[in-house]
């Protein structure tokens, strides 16, 4: 059993790394009714936003994080303002179009711009661990992520709750009409809930820059993991997505363990398609 | 007609695609009138108040709300100008608790700034509401959700209420609080137009009503004038 308690504790922290990596898809769907294919190129771009000021500026990835969230924020909104919300209506084709010609573009763009080789945003949080007894120890980068993801879907869950734009945003996504109705602009509130979902986007591109590798094309990856994440935990939930990252992170770490390094993308799935199986809304997902 | 007028509509059609909708409607609504709209199924009722609450613009004809055209504003900005539809089939949040329907309603700058006040109002109104406010909107009951439609859409601090069909599946005894408070609303102040099918409940509290058959208006007058047989030639067109 040596090392067991090391990949459990790895995998839970991996699992808020997953869950923030989620929660922007997991929103926008129960808000807009949207699946936005481009949701990990996005978190990519944002990646390479934070390489760029932490060569220009010499700053720690994190510190970035203090300009990306309003720069992604400010993606999210005109994206959909000006391009999604046109699309938007009875079908859900279209904008699952648009968004995956956006991934294209963004893919293209940052491959032009930045060429294929892998990046990553270096400091010196990477190499840090502090040890708890003799065979555990805690890598300071994981629970770092761990406390941000926390954080973002605390703060978000905040303020779909109490604020009235949260509650005009679950408004619109309860019945557009009714809202509109009630003086809500729900071209407007679409718009700042995907602002809201691809900050936190953002948040997840700076964190998974700084404890991965990542090149142009990486988003789809994450894109997978975030869907995986969103079908275990259930869709629109944000507690779901919290569990759902840490099931899929464990389950991959766990499969790891047993089976060997080459199942673990394997053993993440298989628990996808068990939960699908057994519970298909998701194991906090409504009924 | 006077001057004063709350509502003045002229010459409107409205189009859903190439259906045509509405066929130059023209009707006026007095300051502080309730006037009853009735007609059957598909006659056009809830195309007429979805088309003056914003939600359809009309492609020929004017609207005008208390001296200023509004024919092309879209629903948020009518809401703010003081005319909110209570819309057909309550249509309240399901998924958000009581209080934070009535929130919604208040959701204008304008009507933010006072909702502690119109909550207390609304409460006052509809004391249900207040032992409710916690509880999700969908475990309401039929005529509860009515009142919280009303509500909702009195939280904005209207001028003129549009009330679609607001005794649709309603038990007798319901549809009659809910009728006395409609009136209870009237004496306050508030222009009301009430879209029914129910035709002997919507005329008992009218001043004014319009038949409407087929998207145009067959027959307007005071409910006293309104005999139930000239009432029935129009609503079925016979």
């Amino acid at each position: 059993m040596e090392g067991l308690a090391q990949d459990i504790l790895n995998g839970l922290l991996l699992g808020g790394l997953y869950a923030v990596v989620a929660i922007g898809l997991s929103t926008i769907f129960g808000i807009v009714r949207l699946v936005n294919l481009a949701h990990g190129d996005l978190m990519i771009l944002a990646s390479y936003l934070s390489l760029f000021m932490v060569s220009a500026l010499g700053v720690s990835p994190l510190l970035t994080l203090v300009a990306i969230m309003p720069i992604m924020f400010a993606v999210g909104y005109i994206l959909q303002r000006f391009l999604l919300n046109r699309v938007l209506g009875e079908e859900m084709e279209p904008p699952l179009l648009v968004a995956f010609g956006v991934s294209i573009i963004l893919q293209n763009l940052m491959l032009m711009t930045f060429t294929p080789d892998a990046r990553s945003l270096m400091s010196n949080l990477s190499l840090m661990t502090f040890s708890l007894g003799r065979n555990l120890s805690v890598p300071v980068l994981y629970l770092i992520n761990f406390f941000i993801a926390l954080a973002v879907i605390a703060g978000q869950h905040y303020f779909l709750q109490n604020t009235y734009m949260g509650r005009g945003i679950r408004a619109a996504s309860d019945d557009k009409y009714a809202a509109q109705l009630m003086g809500i602009n729900t071209q407007n509130t679409y718009a700042v809930a995907m602002g809201i979902a691809i900050m936190t986007a953002g948040v997840a591109g700076v964190l998974v820059g700084m404890t991965f590798t990542f090149y142009p094309h990486s988003g789809p990856q994450y894109l997978i993991i975030a869907f995986g994440v969103v079908v275990i935990g259930g869709l629109g939930s944000m507690k779901g997505t919290f569990v759902g990252g840490l099931i899929l992170a464990l389950a991959q770490i766990l499969g790891a363990r047993v089976f060997g390094p080459g199942y673990q993308l394997l053993c993440g799935y298989v628990v996808l398609l068990i939960v699908l199986a057994v519970r298909p809304q998701g194991i906090l997902g409504r009924g | 007609m006077p001057a004063g007028a709350a509502i003045q509509v002229g010459g409107v059609n409205v189009f859903y695609g190439d259906f045509h909708a509405l066929w130059d409607i023209s009707l006026e609504v007095g300051r502080g009138e309730i006037v009853s709209i009735i007609g059957s199924n598909g006659s056009g009722k809830s195309t007429l108040l979805n088309t003056l609450a914003g939600q359809l613009t009309p492609r020929t004809g004017s609207i005008t709300y208390f001296g200023e055209s509004i024919g092309s504003l879209p629903p948020h900005e009518t809401v703010a100008k003081g005319m909110v539809l209570v819309p057909e089939g309550r249509r309240v949040f399901p998924r958000l608790t009581v209080f934070e329907n009535l929130l919604m309603g208040s959701y204008t700058y304008k009507a933010r700034k006072n909702r502690k006040q119109s909550l207390e109002n609304i409460h006052e109104l509809f004391p249900r509401l207040g032992e409710r406010g916690d509880q999700m909107a969908d475990t309401l009951s039929g005529g509860e959700q009515q009142m919280l439609a009303i509500g909702r859409a009195l939280m904005s601090e209207p001028k003129v209420l549009l009330c679609d069909e607001i005794s649709l599946g309603l038990a007798p005894i319901v549809i009659k609080g809910i009728y006395q408070k409609i009136k209870q609303i009237n004496a306050l102040g508030l222009t009301i137009i009430l879209v029914e099918q129910d035709i002997t409940r919507s005329l008992k509290v009218a001043d004014r009503a319009y038949v409407m058959l087929e998207g145009k208006i067959v027959l307007e007058g005071k409910p006293c004038d309104l005999t139930e047989e000239r009432v029935k030639e129009a609503y079925f067109g016979i």
